[in-house]
C-alpha cells in the first residue's frame, strides 16, 4: 500500500497552495532519535526562529525518518509540487536556508526535489513503511487519512479463523529473525480454550545493524497498537505488551503516548470500535540484557524475572506468559499485519520469492555511504543493497565484508553478494536472513577480530542457563587468541570448529546455537586474518 | 541498631514506588526501573524491602538486579557517557572511541573518582547508520569522533 499521494497533496499541501504569507507554512523536521542524534531538534528550532525573524509563519511537524539517514535532518515543505526536502540540514544551515526561500521550495545546494521522486525512495516498495516519515505519528487524524484503523475495521468484521486465515494466506513470516509463518503460530493460540490469552510484541531490538522496529515505534507507534488488536481478535487475547528494550527511550515515551491516544480513540479499551472486542495494551521497559530479545527470555523478563531462556517444549502458544497462551511477534510482523487485512492476503502474497512471500524491510548500517531503510520485496540481492542503495562505503574504501541478520549471523565476502535476499537462499548458503540488518565493512576490518568479538560478546550476554553457550563462548575466545598468536594452529582451528559445532547443537536457543555463524564464515571466507600475527600487528 | 536518614529515605521511596505498581503482573523490572530513576542506583537496603514487599526472597531479588545490565547497585557519574561497541559501531571505530575514552582518564567501566563522569559501554543504540554512536545523559549522538568525544568528556570533567 502506498498512501494516496493526491489525497496526501490536497491534505496537507493545501495551506501553502494558497501562497498566502499569513498562512502557516508546513515544514517537517523528524523526531527520530536517528535524525535528532544528529541534530534535528536544533534544526526545528532554527527554522522557528529563522521563519519568525522573516515574519513567516510555520506549522513545524515532527515526523518519523523518511529512512534516508545519511540526509538526516531531512526538513521537507510542502509545495504545491509536494513536499520538498533539503538535506543533511545543520542547525547553522538554517538562516541561509530560510534567507534563500526554504518555506517557498526553492533552490538552494542542499535541495533535494520533491521527497517522493528520489530514486532512492521510488525504487522501494514501502508496505510496512508506507506511513512512516509521512505522518505525525502521534496524531490519530493523519494516521485514519492514510488508511490507518482500515485493517481493524476489515479484521472486526470477520470471524477470528477468518483472520488467523488470511494471515496464513498472505506467506507472512516472522520478521525477528527466524522466520516462522506467523498464520500457524497464531491458530495454536487461537485453538486453546484458555479464558486469559496474551499478545506480547517483542520490541526488545538488540541486533546491531536493526533500528527498523525503532523506526515504527517512534514513526507510525498507532500502526503496531492495530496489528497486536487484531492479533488479540484473531487468537482471542485480552491483554497485550510491548517489551522495548531500555536503550530507546524515544521509542518508549512515543509508543505510551500512543496507547493513551488510541484508548481515548476507542481503537483499545472496551469494546473496541464498536465491537466485542476488549483489549488492553502496556509497555514495559528492558534492562540492558541482549538475551530478551529471545521470546522465553523475554517472557521471563515480562514476568519480572532474570531473562533466563526456557526450555522449549512447551511452545509460548500453548504455556506463554504467567503460562498462557502468548502471540509471541517482532515489532514488523505485527505492523504488517493491518495492511494485510486492508489489502488482502493476495496482494501481499503476489510480492517476494519462493517461501519469502511480501515485503522485507533491510536496514543498511556500518560502514555505509547511505545508510537506511530498504522495504522491497524478497529476492532483492545483497548487492543491489549495498552497492546501488547503499553506495558502498563511507570511508571510500573497497567493501570487504557485510554481516546479514546481526551479531549471530553470517561474514558474506564479495564474492557472494549475487545472493538473493531471501530466507533459504541464505540458509544455503551457511547464512541467515535473520531480520535483514545490513552491517557493511571496510577492507581494514580484521576478521579474527571479528570472530573473536562474536564469541566475547556472547560470554558476556549469555543468560548462564546452558553450558555449551555459558562456557562454550569463553573457550571459544580463548581458542580464537591461540589460533592468532600462532599456538598450534592447525590443532585449535580444529578444536575451535568441535566446539563450534557443539554450540549449534547443543545450545537451549540461538544465542549460544548461532554464535558460530559468525565465527564459522569469517574462517571459512577470510582465512588468512587467522594466520599468526608478528608481535605489535594484532 | 540506629537507623540512618538514608534508610528511612530508601523505605519511603520503596514504600511509595511498590503502591504505585499494585496490581500490575510481575512488576518486579518496573519497580527497579522506578528505584532506580528516583535514587540514581538501587541501594543494597532495598533487597530486603522489595523482597518484604513482593513477598519474594532475598535471592531472587537480587539474582534479578544482577542479571541486567542496567541496574547499578552504586550512585553513577554526574554524567553517564556511553560508548556502542556494536558491529556496525565497530565498522567506523567505535574501538578508537574506547581508546580515546581511556586515554582521557575515563576508562568503560568506570566513574571518574571526582565523581563526575561514568563511561560505560553499550551494545547499540539502534543508530546504526549514523555511527559510531555514543550516549551522553540518554541523549544518543551520532557520527562521533574522537576529537568530539574528548570535548564531551573534558566538559563533563569541569561542569
Amino acid at each position: 500500500m502506498t498512501p494516496d499521494k493526491g489525497q496526501d497533496m490536497t491534505q496537507d499541501g493545501a495551506p501553502s497552495m494558497t501562497q498566502d504569507p499569513n498562512c502557516p507554512v508546513r515544514v517537517y523536521v523528524p523526531r527520530d532519535s536517528a535524525a535528532r542524534s544528529v541534530g534535528a531538534d536544533a534544526v526545528a528550532d532554527a527554522v522557528r526562529r529563522a521563519a519568525g525573524a522573516q515574519g513567516r509563519q510555520v506549522d513545524i511537524v515532527r515526523n518519523g525518518s523518511r529512512g534516508m539517514l545519511w540526509l538526516e535532518p531531512l526538513v521537507e515543505v510542502v509545495t504545491p509540487d509536494g513536499r520538498v526536502g533539503y538535506g543533511p540540514v545543520a542547525p547553522e544551515d538554517v538562516p541561509g536556508l530560510v534567507g534563500a526561500g526554504l518555506l517557498d521550495g526553492a533552490e538552494h545546494p542542499l535541495r533535494l526535489g520533491v521527497v517522493d521522486r528520489l530514486p532512492w525512495l521510488a525504487r522501494q516498495n514501502r508496505v510496512t513503511f508506507a506511513r512512516v516519515g509521512i505522518v505525525d505519528p502521534l496524531s490519530p487524524q493523519d494516521y485514519e487519512r492514510h488508511g490507518g484503523t482500515a485493517g481493524l475495521r476489515t479484521a472486526l468484521a470477520l470471524p477470528p479463523a477468518e483472520v488467523v486465515a488470511a494471515v496464513t494466506e498472505s506467506g507472512l513470516r516472522g520478521r525477528g529473525g527466524a522466520g516462522f509463518p506467523a498464520g500457524i503460530k497464531w491458530k495454536t493460540v487461537l485453538d486453546r480454550a484458555d479464558e486469559l490469552k496474551f499478545v506480547c510484541c517483542n520490541a526488545d531490538e538488540g541486533d546491531s545493524g536493526t533500528f527498523a522496529d525503532r523506526m515504527v515505534m517512534e514513526g507510525d507507534p498507532f500502526m503496531l497498537i492495530e496489528g497486536m488488536t487484531i492479533a488479540a481478535h484473531a487468537v482471542g487475547a485480552s491483554e497485550g505488551y510491548i517489551y522495548i528494550r531500555s536503550e530507546y527511550p524515544d521509542a518508549v515515551a512515543t509508543m505510551r503516548a500512543a496507547i493513551g491516544i488510541a484508548r481515548e480513540q476507542g481503537w483499545l479499551g472496551e469494546r473496541i470500535l464498536g465491537s466485542d472486542l476488549s483489549f488492553d495494551l502496556h509497555v514495559r521497559v528492558g534492562a540492558g540484557a541482549y538475551i530478551c530479545g529471545e521470546e522465553t527470555s523475554m517472557l521471563e523478563s515480562l514476568e519480572g524475572r532474570r531473562g533466563q531462556v526456557r526450555a522449549k517444549p512447551p511452545i509460548p502458544a500453548i504455556q506463554g506468559l504467567f503460562g498462557k497462551p502468548t502471540v509471541v511477534n517482532n515489532v514488523l510482523t505485527l505492523a504488517t499485519v493491518p495492511v494485510i487485512l486492508a489489502n488482502g492476503a493476495k496482494a501481499y502474497q503476489d510480492l517476494g520469492v519462493q517461501r519469502s512471500r511480501g515485503t522485507q524491510v533491510f536496514q543498511l548500517g556500518g560502514n555505509v555511504a547511505r545508510g537506511g531503510i530498504v522495504e522491497t520485496a524478497f529476492g532483492v540481492t545483497l548487492r543491489e543493497l549495498v552497492e546501488d542503495f547503499g553506495g558502498g562505503t563511507l570511508s571510500g574504501r573497497p567493501v570487504r565484508t557485510v554481516q546479514v541478520g546481526g551479531p549471530l549471523g553470517a561474514y558474506l565476502p564479495a564474492s557472494m553478494f549475487d545472493l538473493p535476499m531471501e530466507y533459504e537462499a541464505f540458509a544455503a548458503a551457511g547464512a541467515m536472513l535473520g531480520h535483514g540488518g545490513v552491517v557493511v565493512f571496510d577492507d581494514s576490518v580484521d576478521m579474527a577480530a571479528q570472530a573473536r568479538f562474536a564469541m566475547e560478546f556472547c560470554a558476556a550476554e549469555s543468560c548462564g542457563k546452558c553450558t555449551p553457550c555459558r562456557v562454550g563462548s569463553v573457550r571459544g575466545v580463548e581458542v580464537i587468541d591461540k589460533i592468532v598468536a600462532g599456538e598450534d594452529r592447525d590443532g585449535n582451528l580444529a578444536l575451535l570448529e568441535d566446539l563450534c559445532e557443539l554450540m549449534t547443537d547443543g545450545s537451549l536457543c540461538a544465542m549460544g546455537g548461532l554464535t558460530p555463524m559468525p565465527v564459522r564464515s569469517a574462517i571459512a571466507h577470510f582465512s588468512d586474518d587467522f594466520l599468526a600475527r608478528e608481535e605489535g600487528t594484532v | 541498631m540506629t537507623t540512618s536518614a538514608s534508610d528511612v529515605t530508601t523505605e519511603a521511596a520503596i514504600g511509595a514506588i511498590v503502591a504505585a505498581h499494585r496490581g500490575e503482573r510481575g512488576p518486579l523490572l518496573e519497580i527497579l526501573h522506578a528505584v532506580q530513576a528516583e535514587l540514581g542506583h538501587i541501594p543494597k537496603e532495598a533487597v530486603p524491602l522489595l523482597a518484604r514487599e513482593l513477598n519474594l526472597s532475598r535471592a531472587d531479588v537480587h539474582g534479578v538486579i544482577t542479571f541486567y545490565h542496567d541496574f547499578r547497585d552504586a550512585p553513577a557519574g554526574r554524567t553517564t557517557v556511553r560508548i556502542c561497541r556494536a558491529e556496525a559501531c565497530q565498522a567506523l571505530g567505535a574501538a578508537d572511541l574506547v581508546d580515546c575514552a581511556r586515554e582521557a582518564g575515563s576508562p568503560i567501566g568506570g566513574t571518574r573518582a571526582d565523581g563526575s563522569v561514568t563511561v560505560e559501554q553499550v551494545f547499540c543504540l539502534g543508530n546504526c547508520a549514523l555511527g559510531p554512536s555514543v550516549e551522553v545523559d540518554g541523549k544518543v549522538l551520532g557520527r562521533m569522533t574522537a576529537e568530539r568525544l574528548r570535548s564531551v568528556l573534558g566538559e563533563a570533567v569541569t561542569s
